[in-house]
């Protein structure tokens, strides 16, 4: 491989910094930071592609940080798992960022710079790329620190005293989750004296089994409280809805993952479990059925969006817990369509909301005759969510099915959890569509507090906002278009993270 | 008021929205985000009796020491203790104490940069200086060691990650002035909003 190549997979990470650093500079012209912002992370999609191409062909593409060779040096690991993730989750931040950048137009005007949302947005995409490239725990936990606290900024701008409140639940887990984290990280230096993936995976084969054990659950319980995983997520429904659109439809789709991610790469390659992992398989039926049932309870449509991103982080805990091969692809491939289809789901959200002016799914009504473009925009990945057949959802459902009933007697009953967390999914959805789509149109109510970000400008939506909307409605089409090329890739990586021998050699030069 | 106003948390808003006195705030915490606003200074003197003119004295007197200790600490850091993240430090602590004994009525501590500036510009150059490597076909990151040659001083060497360092020590000097701005500035305007004597 050439120079270039092996040098691309820091440019997701400095790209970002450098265009949240020019962003800064550049603080008084608000269209020289639009367009930064948006070359940026539209470069940052183009080498993640070339990244997932290069790795599919011809094996990981790894940098060494400044030529000093792992595992002393850092290393930056792009492998198809991480490049698929990388690849997805840009495409979500750039859509996302073209509906930001609409609704900040329509809602404060054209000229109005901002010194936070821009450098913060670029600054969450750095530690999001970060997370999926880095090679070594630390470098792994510096990236979850660079992602939270551009999050604690993003959750708390313009705040009102509710949405401090939420904010202020999400800041305190948050860094109770990073002290457990840093003092994961610091236990496994103490029992194995590296902190770097590939070379842990092989020395921790020397720790007694006990020891073992203690050090997963405890990556187990940090990557879970990150990513949600019933019974540690009873933060994410609290403080998610309570942030604008767009910064909620952001954090739904990519922090949540970036920890399922985190979760996955750690339980495979350093403690990897050779059958079906009861423990794991719990926490999903768990965290499926409570999520689906919390969604089911909600009058406010964004604590049941919250709900369902919570019961779904369980689909892909299932494909973990089942532990082969077709497992870890098919949570791989739910996990990419995740990104998607929850993000989707936020933003169409925030549209509704810019046109009924509440969240109180009783107050809405008729927006099928009113707005029939938005019914299409909800229904779409609504059924995605739901894996209804020809979508994505199902596409990736199916197979997580296969694999947990080829798996075992365990499997193959927490396979029916599934079937059961799915259709309440659908009732909670299909609730939504009755509710807000179906009846008579109600009035639109008025903003209680104009200040603050949340329904905002409920009179005008410029079109961007739907055009990115839909944007990424198309992207989850066409995880569903492409299923069968894609589900060859995600079988790979779901081989590589079994094999853990491809990851060693590209990283260690030899698998020990 | 110019579209470009912003206010501290970043949000262009109209006058009457953010601020709720009767009265229009006019010091410069208001307006630090516009360019080329000496932010330190509110435009009137502290009461005379509350002034300690022996710190002020003293201050003033070690402000340019720090800040040449501080650029020794840049230098010196490839080899030494130092670097330039403690170097920006110092650097950041000359003004603190100018801002303790004078208050934001200092001139000396004017600053007629914005600070999120100073910060931009020390990230970009040290990403810069990180990429750059790239163009030469070395890893990322990589340093290598130029030898210059200058009159006077003769051969001297310098390390390529000084330059990573020199932006370090702007970025970390920018958010020495951006909590100086947001924590001294900030409450001192609160409370003269609120009538209470600074």
């Amino acid at each position: 491989m050439s120079d270039v190549m092996t040098s691309l997979p820091t440019l997701p990470v400095l790209l970002p910094i450098l265009g949240a650093a020019l962003s800064v500079v550049l603080g008084t012209s608000v269209a020289a930071q639009r367009v930064v912002a948006l070359v940026t992370l539209g470069t940052v999609a183009a080498v993640a592609g070339v990244l997932l191409v290069t790795a599919d062909r011809s094996g990981p593409v790894v940098t060494a940080l400044g030529g000093w060779a792992p595992p002393v040096g850092i290393a930056l690991v792009a492998d198809r798992l991480s490049a698929l993730l990388l690849l997805v989750s840009t495409l979500v931040a750039l859509a996302v960022l073209v509906y930001a950048i609409s609704q900040r137009i329509a809602d404060y005007g054209r000229g109005v710079a901002s010194s936070t949302f821009y450098p913060m947005y670029l600054v969450l995409s750095a530690g999001v790329s970060l997370a999926y490239l880095s090679g070594d725990l630390f470098t792994l936990f510096v990236s979850f620190e660079i992602m939270l606290t551009a999050s604690y900024v993003l959750i708390t701008r313009r705040t009102t005293t509710r949405t401090i409140r939420a904010g202020m639940t999400y800041v305190t887990v948050s860094l109770l989750s990073s002290l457990l984290f840093l003092t994961a990280v610091g236990m496994v230096y103490a029992a194995t004296a590296t902190v770097n993936l590939a070379d842990l995976s092989v020395r921790v084969q020397t720790l007694s089994p006990g020891l073992r054990t203690v050090l997963a659950l405890m990556f187990v319980v940090v990557f879970g409280i990150k990513a949600a995983m019933v019974p540690l997520h009873f933060w994410l429904p609290d403080s998610y809805p309570n942030a604008p659109a767009p910064v909620t439809a952001l954090f739904a789709g990519l922090l949540t993952k970036v920890s399922f991610y985190a979760m996955l790469r750690t339980q495979t390659l350093v403690f990897p479990h050779d059958r079906p992992w009861t423990l794991m398989l719990w926490f999903a039926v768990a965290t499926m059925i409570i999520g689906a049932l919390g969604a089911v309870a909600q009058n406010d449509i964004n604590r049941l969006l919250a709900f369902l991103l919570v019961s779904h982080i369980g689909f892909m805990l299932f494909g973990l817990g089942v532990s082969d091969a077709r497992g870890l692809s098919g949570a791989t491939l739910y996990a990419a369509h995740h990104i998607t289809v929850l993000a989707t789901l936020f933003l169409v959200s925030g549209l509704i909301v810019r046109r009924t002016g509440t969240v109180a799914l009783d107050r809405m009504g008729g927006l099928l005759k009113t707005s029939p473009a938005l019914a299409v925009l909800f229904a779409i990945p609504a059924m995605t969510l739901a894996g209804l057949p020809p979508t994505a959802g199902f596409v990736a459902k199916l197979q997580l099915l296969q694999a947990g009933a080829d798996a075992g007697v365990g499997p193959t009953a927490v396979a029916a959890v599934v079937i059961l967390a799915s259709f309440l999914t659908l009732y909670a959805l299909v609730r939504v569509w009755v509710r807000v789509f179906w009846g008579l149109p109600a009035p639109t109510v008025e903003d209680p507090d104009p200040d603050d970000e949340l329904g905002v400008g409920t009179a005008r939506t410029p079109w961007p906002m739907y055009a990115a909307t839909a944007g990424l409605v198309v992207v989850s089409l066409a995880i569903a278009a492409f299923a069968g090329p894609l589900s060859v890739v995600t079988g790979r990586a779901g081989e590589d993270l079994v094999a853990r021998d491809g990851y060693r050699v590209a990283v260690l030069g030899s698998p020990r | 008021m110019s579209p470009l106003h912003s206010t501290p948390d970043g949000e262009g808003t109209d006058p009457p929205r953010s601020v709720p006195t009767s009265e229009p705030d006019t010091t410069p915490f208001e307006s630090w985000d516009r360019p080329r606003t000496a932010w330190l200074l509110p435009g009137r003197c502290r009461t005379p009796r509350r002034r300690t003119l022996l710190l002020e004295a003293t201050s003033r007197a070690l402000f340019p020491t720090i800040l040449v200790f501080s650029i020794y600490l840049l230098l010196v850091g490839h080899y030494g203790p130092g670097g330039g993240f403690s170097a920006g430090l110092v650097a950041g602590l000359a003004f603190v104490l100018r801002y303790l004994a004078g208050g934001s009525t200092d001139p000396g501590a004017v600053i007629t940069i914005r600070p999120p500036v100073l910060m931009g510009v020390g990230l970009t150059i040290s990403v810069l200086t990180a990429l750059t490597p790239m163009l030469f076909g070395a890893p990322v990151l990589a340093t290598a060691k130029l030898t210059v040659r200058v009159p006077l001083l003769g051969d001297l060497g310098v390390v390529t990650s000084l330059f990573l360092d020199v932006g370090v020590y702007l970025l970390i000097i920018g958010v020495v002035l951006d909590l100086l701005r947001a924590l001294g500035s900030g409450i001192e305007r609160d409370m003269r909003a609120a009538g209470e004597p600074i």
